[in-house]
C-alpha cells in the first residue's frame, strides 16, 4: 500500500504536479464559496474562456502569461457589469456573449498571430507538464488571493450575502466587485495547468457546492471545500497515474463522485438521509429501536 | 430631521418617483403606503443612495446621508435576501458591525456584547446558532430587525418588515417601534397592513408616484385619498378586503 502511494512521488513531474493540484485544490473552492453564494458559479466557467485572447497576445508578444490572461478576464468582468447595470440585457445573456466572443476572438488571435500555443493543453490542462515556474506561479497566487480573502473576509460576507445592504452602509461595493474578479481571474489562471479552462469551472464549483450540502457556514463551506478540494486533485492524479487516463478530468470526476455521495448521504440536505424521506425515516427507525435495547 | 425636496426618481426609462417632498421630524414612526409599483421600495432605495436620483435633495440633519451611512440602518424586503445562504444568526447580526469594525479588524468585543442585547430584544438569542434558512418567517424578520438595532443608527428604513411574520413577532416590532421613538430615532416603515394598524404609524405618507397625501392615518386614509391612490373606493375596498389576499398598499 505504502509504495502504490510513494511509487509516483519518485518522478519529479509527479511532484511538481501533485504539489500545483494541492494548490489549486485549496484556491478554487474558496473563490468558487463566493460564486456559488451570489448565484454567479458559471461566472468561473465565463472568466476561464475569456482569457484566451489575453494569453494569445501575451504568447505572441513574449510577455508574462499571467499579464495577458488577467488584463482579458478584467476586461471581461467589466462588460459584463457594465451590459447588467446599463442596459435591460439580464446577468446570464450578457455572461454567455461575453464569453463566447471572448472565447471566439482568442481562437482567432491564435490563428492570426500564427502562434505555437498548443490550444489543446489550454482547453483541457496539462497538468504532467508543469515546470517548478508554474509551481512557484501557482503557490504565489495561492498565497496571495488567500491572504486577501482573510483580509476582506468580513466585507466580501457582507456584500455576497445583501449587496445591497452592504452599499447602504457605505461599503465601497464597485471596488469590492472588481477585486473579486480579479482573484477570480487569478485563480483561474493558477488552475490552468492543472485542468484547463474548460474544467476549471469544476473545480470552483464541485467541492464548494458538495461543502455547501454538508455545513451552514460561509466559513465552514470554504474550509471543507479546500479539504475536498485537495482529496480530489490527489486522488485524480493517482488515477490517472496508474490507469493511464487524462489527470483533468480524472479530478474532475473524483470531486462530482463526492458532490454526489453528499446529495445523498448529508445528514439535513441528503436525499436518502435527510429528515421526513424514506430513507431518513428508516435510519430514525433503527435508532429508535437502538435506544430501545440500549435502555433494556 | 430627515428632509426629502423635489425628489425625482427615473428608474430604467420609468418616472418611478415625481417631486416628492415631506420632512420627518425625530421621535416618529411614520409609514409609507400605497399600491404595489407606487414607488415605496424606490423611494426607500432613493434615500440610502442605491439608485441614481434624477433630481431633488435628501438631507438628514443638514448633511447628505452620504457622509453619514453608518447612521442608517436599512432593514430590505424579504425576497432580496438569500435565505438558503450558508450563515448563522449571529454572524447576520454582527454585519451590521462591520463599519465599526474598520478594515481588516475583527470585531470588537463591544460589537459582541451589542449584537447580544439586540439578540435578546428580538428574543432570538436562543437561537442565534441556527442557520437563517432553519427559522420561521417572523423569526427571520426580527433577525434582520435585530441587525438594525445593533448598527445602533438613529435612522431605520424599513422594506416591509412585517411581511410573513406572525402575531408574536407583530406585537414584538411594534414594542420596538415605541422604544426607538421614545430614543429619539426616526423610523420610516413601509408597510403593506391596513385597517386598524395603520393606528400604530404616527404619520402616513400615502404614495402613488407622487405623494398623494401626508399627515395623521385618520386625515391620510379618506376615501378620496384612497381613490387617488388605489382607484377603488373606500366601501369596496373594505368589503373585498378579505378576498383581495394579493392586494398590497
Amino acid at each position: 500500500m505504502l509504495h502504490w502511494l510513494t511509487e509516483p512521488i519518485h518522478f519529479e513531474f509527479m511532484r511538481n504536479s501533485l504539489i500545483i493540484g494541492v494548490f489549486v485544490g485549496i484556491l478554487c473552492p474558496v473563490i468558487g464559496t463566493y460564486l456559488i453564494v451570489q448565484r454567479m458559479a458559471l461566472l468561473g466557467d465565463v472568466m476561464a474562456h475569456a482569457v484566451l485572447p489575453g494569453v494569445a497576445v501575451a504568447f505572441f508578444l513574449r510577455v508574462e502569461i499571467l499579464v495577458g490572461a488577467f488584463t482579458s478576464g478584467i476586461i471581461s468582468a467589466f462588460l459584463i457589469a457594465w451590459l447588467r447595470s446599463q442596459t435591460r440585457v439580464k446577468v446570464d445573456a450578457a455572461m454567455a456573449l461575453i464569453f463566447s466572443s471572448f472565447f471566439a476572438l482568442g481562437v482567432l488571435l491564435i490563428t492570426l498571430l500564427r502562434n505555437k500555443l498548443d490550444l489543446h493543453s489550454f482547453l483541457f490542462g496539462d497538468i504532467l507538464g508543469v515546470t517548478m515556474t508554474d509551481v512557484w506561479r501557482t503557490g504565489i497566487i495561492t498565497i496571495a488571493v488567500l491572504l486577501l480573502v482573510k483580509l476582506f473576509y468580513k466585507e466580501l460576507l457582507f456584500y455576497t450575502f445583501d449587496r445591497l445592504g452592504a452599499q447602504a452602509i457605505g461599503l465601497p461595493v464597485d471596488w469590492i466587485y472588481l477585486g473579486f474578479m480579479a482573484a477570480v481571474t487569478l485563480t483561474i489562471i493558477a488552475s490552468m495547468q492543472a485542468v484547463g479552462i474548460v474544467l476549471v469551472v469544476s473545480l470552483l464549483v464541485g467541492p464548494a457546492i458538495t461543502a455547501y450540502l454538508l455545513v451552514k457556514e460561509l466559513h465552514q463551506m470554504m474550509g471543507l471545500g479546500a479539504v475536498l478540494g485537495v482529496i480530489s486533485s490527489i486522488s485524480g492524479m493517482y488515477i490517472s497515474y496508474y490507469y493511464n487516463l487524462p489527470s483533468g478530468p480524472s479530478i474532475v470526476l473524483v470531486s462530482c463522485s463526492l458532490f454526489i455521495l453528499a446529495l445523498l448521504f448529508s445528514p439535513s440536505q441528503g436525499l436518502l438521509t435527510r429528515p421526513g424521506t424514506m430513507g431518513g425515516r428508516t435510519s430514525w427507525i433503527l435508532q429508535q429501536l437502538q435506544n430501545q435495547k440500549r435502555n433494556n | 430631521m430627515l428632509e426629502i425636496q423635489h425628489l425625482s426618481v427615473s428608474y430604467r426609462g420609468v418616472q418611478a418617483l415625481q417631486n416628492i417632498s415631506f420632512n420627518l421630524p425625530s421621535s416618529i414612526v411614520a409609514g409609507l403606503i400605497g399600491p404595489n409599483g407606487a414607488g415605496k421600495s424606490t423611494l426607500l432605495k432613493a434615500i440610502l443612495g442605491l439608485i441614481p436620483v434624477q433630481q431633488g435633495q435628501i438631507k438628514y440633519r443638514g448633511a447628505t446621508l452620504k457622509q453619514q451611512q453608518r447612521q442608517v440602518a436599512y432593514v430590505p424586503q424579504r425576497s432580496q435576501i438569500d435565505w438558503d445562504y450558508p450563515i448563522t444568526v449571529w454572524n447576520v447580526v454582527m454585519m451590521a458591525r462591520t463599519p465599526h469594525a474598520g478594515w481588516f479588524r475583527s470585531p470588537s468585543r463591544m460589537s459582541g456584547e451589542i449584537v447580544k442585547e439586540a439578540l435578546q430584544r428580538v428574543e432570538m438569542f436562543d437561537l442565534r446558532h441556527r442557520q437563517i434558512g432553519e427559522l420561521s418567517g417572523g423569526q427571520q424578520q426580527r433577525v434582520f430587525l435585530a441587525k438594525a438595532l445593533a448598527q445602533q443608527a438613529d435612522l431605520f428604513l424599513l422594506d416591509e418588515p412585517l411581511t410573513a411574520v406572525d402575531k408574536k413577532t407583530e406585537a414584538l416590532v411594534s414594542e420596538i417601534y415605541t422604544e426607538l421613538k421614545s430614543q429619539g430615532k426616526t423610523l420610516l416603515v413601509s408597510c403593506h397592513e391596513w385597517g386598524e394598524a395603520l393606528q400604530h404609524y404616527d404619520r402616513l405618507l400615502l404614495l402613488d408616484r407622487e405623494l398623494i397625501a401626508s399627515g395623521s392615518p385618520d386625515c391620510v386614509m379618506t376615501p378620496e385619498n384612497i381613490q387617488r391612490a388605489y382607484g377603488t373606493s373606500w366601501h369596496r375596498r373594505r368589503f373585498h378586503e378579505p378576498l383581495e389576499t394579493g392586494f398590497y398598499c
